[in-house]
């Protein structure tokens, strides 16, 4: 990728000063540890972590609503501290709690909303317009903000996130409190703005990571501990373990003669099948793998095993999430996870 | 960016029933003083033309009217600034200002002269009554403008002050209360003077910085350049810590 880099932290850290005061460093509460990452045109970024991670201070700090204790943001080349202004017009931000006037109707709302993010005036009906189009609120902009549902009041969030078409969306947990075809919704807006903008997001919903996003980021206690593309972090999600269900009896000793094979594990009603990981290349492994589940399929036919299911073993999303997360990820716990599949 | 902010908490203002209740009970109450006081003056009115020198309606009315507006408004300003700051702390609407491109400074000004476009309609209605006398009679227009700009100056301080302590604290009600604290004891810290010890030099120091000693020359229609000096001193003063304790909120503490 070589387009425009939009944001560029740099060693960013935010600390709070603890009971012994500002000038005891060791004291310090940190809630963003030394991040630096950049954000270029045209990709979705997904923030994933615990809570108390340090996802909102940092997302905070990219719109100027907090102050770095350390380190550089720079919006489109432009400093943060330097120039606030005008980097913070490139900028368009959704907080947790999205920040509503409840006393104004939704069209209030985003013309003011627009005016203070210095939309022309001629291009002001417009822009209000669009912004309610693609949030789904073109029948709404009558009522008052109070009086909607805490799902359309997150789509009121999001149509002033993005009512003076910003280069960069940051939305921090954009989909908390909306129903399901609501979050199918507002993930395919993710998508659209993705093409012109960039987008950043947090969330706790991992499925709904991978599916919007172009790359993923896990914070930690204020520490960077993953940052990937989707396609690296489903290539972790690949196992080297086959599952497989027949509904005759399976002669076990037939299927050990086979190369590569691990080990074989009984499990209800099918076998968990364990390759070899001989090869030290992720992608080679991974076909080793679709050459021992052909040969597996070609006896399984000859010795008519009934063979009606055999599928390769992924690891989830949070199975990741956790051993990265965890300080002492519970093994015991994972494999159960993996059986229950 | 200003009058787009201060738009927004005049209408604000205007959409709760805040600002109708506090346009209506001023009148309310302002209007009885200003009837009552009117009564009085029409009794006495008779030994009055008796006298060499003797104060005339503007004294006698409108001035002691406009006083005790400003001991109403006292009372009434800090509900209105209270929630400026400290509401948006609240309710967690500040980001939307922090995160749009507009400086500090602008916020703490668009906020300021939304209330103060407020308290000038209600400066506006207040004023029709003893405008009404014109009707009847010859008032001193003079002393009417000087003390209607003194009431106006009053008010200004006194959003200027609330406006600073909505941004210390994020519940309203601990705002209101501190400002009123406040403006109250800048009203009567003269009060140390007022006694026989008032000939220590240090005293009069208290003296210049009531905000009633500086109000009372205007009603009189005395227009010195050393009470507006001081209004605007006073305004500066409250705006500038309200910018830097805005600047604040996003530091480290």
């Amino acid at each position: 990728m070589d387009s425009e880099v939009l944001i560029e932290v740099t060693q960013l850290s935010r600390f709070y000063p603890g009971k012994r005061g500002i000038e005891d460093r060791n004291d310090h509460i940190i809630a963003v540890d030394n991040i630096s990452f950049t954000l270029r045109r045209g990709e979705i970024l997904g923030f994933l972590g615990p809570n108390g991670a340090g996802k909102s201070t940092t997302m905070k700090m990219l719109t100027g609503n907090l102050a770095p204790s350390q380190g550089r943001i720079k919006i489109a080349g432009i400093d943060l501290m330097d120039d606030p202004v005008a980097a913070k017009a490139l900028v368009g931000y959704l907080p947790e709690t999205p920040p509503l006037y409840k006393e104004l109707t939704v069209d209030e709302y985003l013309y003011y909303c627009a005016r203070l993010n210095r939309v022309a005036r001629p291009a002001l009906k417009q822009a209000v317009q669009l912004s309610k189009e693609r949030c789904g609120l073109i029948e709404h902009g009558k009522r008052v903000i109070n009086n909607l549902s805490k799902g359309y009041q997150q789509r009121v969030g999001i149509a002033q996130a993005i009512i003076h078409s910003p280069d960069i969306v940051i939305l921090d947990e954009p989909t908390v409190g909306l129903d399901p075809i609501q979050m199918v919704e507002i993930r395919k807006l993710i998508k659209e703005l993705g093409e012109n903008h960039s987008v950043m997001l947090s969330s706790h919903i991992l499925p709904e990571i991978q599916t919007v996003c172009d790359n993923v980021q896990i914070i930690n206690q204020g520490k960077l501990v993953f940052s990937a593309s989707i396609e690296q972090l489903n290539q972790q999600m690949n196992t080297l373990t086959l599952r497989m269900s027949c509904s005759a009896e399976v002669d076990i000793k037939q299927l050990e003669q086979l190369a590569g094979i691990q080990s074989i594990e009984q499990d209800n009603q099918s076998l968990l099948i364990q390759g070899q990981a001989d090869q030290l290349n992720n992608h080679e492994n991974q076909s080793a793998i679709i050459n021992l589940s052909q040969q597996i399929i070609a006896l399984a036919i000859d010795n008519h095993w009934g063979l009606y299911e055999i599928y390769p073993v992924k690891r989830t999303l949070e199975e990741i999430f956790m051993s990265l997360t965890c300080v002492e990820p519970d093994l015991a716990a994972l494999d159960q996870g993996d059986t229950d599949d | 960016m200003i009058k787009i902010i201060a738009l927004r908490e005049l209408k604000s203002l205007f959409l709760s029933p805040l600002a109708w209740t506090m346009l209506a009970i001023t009148q309310l109450i302002l209007c009885y003083q200003f009837l009552s006081q009117l009564e009085t003056y029409l009794q006495i009115q008779a030994k009055l033309s008796v006298l060499e020198d003797s104060p005339g309606i503007t004294d006698l009315v409108i001035a002691p009217l406009l006083g005790g507006a400003a001991i109403l408004l006292l009372l009434i300003v800090p509900l209105l600034t209270m929630r400026l700051i400290s509401e948006e702390q609240k309710n967690q609407t500040l980001p939307l200002l922090f995160s749009a491109p507009v400086s500090m400074t602008e916020i703490i000004l668009g906020k300021y002269f939304g209330i103060l476009a407020f308290l000038i309609i209600l400066i506006a209605m207040i004023s029709l009554m003893p405008l009404s006398l014109l009707l009847g009679t010859a008032i001193d227009l003079g002393q009417l403008a000087a003390a209607i700009l003194g009431l106006f100056l009053l008010l200004a301080s006194f959003t200027a002050a609330g406006l600073y302590i909505s941004t210390l604290s994020r519940q309203p009600a601990i705002a209101a209360v501190s400002s009123f604290g406040l403006l109250l004891f800048l009203w009567i810290i003269n009060w140390a003077s007022s006694t026989n010890a008032a000939q220590i030099e240090g005293r009069n120091v208290l003296v210049w910085f009531s905000l009633l000693n500086h109000f009372e020359p205007l009603l009189k229609g005395v227009f010195s350049s050393a009470d507006i000096a001081y209004y605007m001193l006073f305004i500066c003063l409250f705006l500038v810590l309200g910018i830097r304790r805005l600047e604040r909120l996003r530091l480290p503490h």
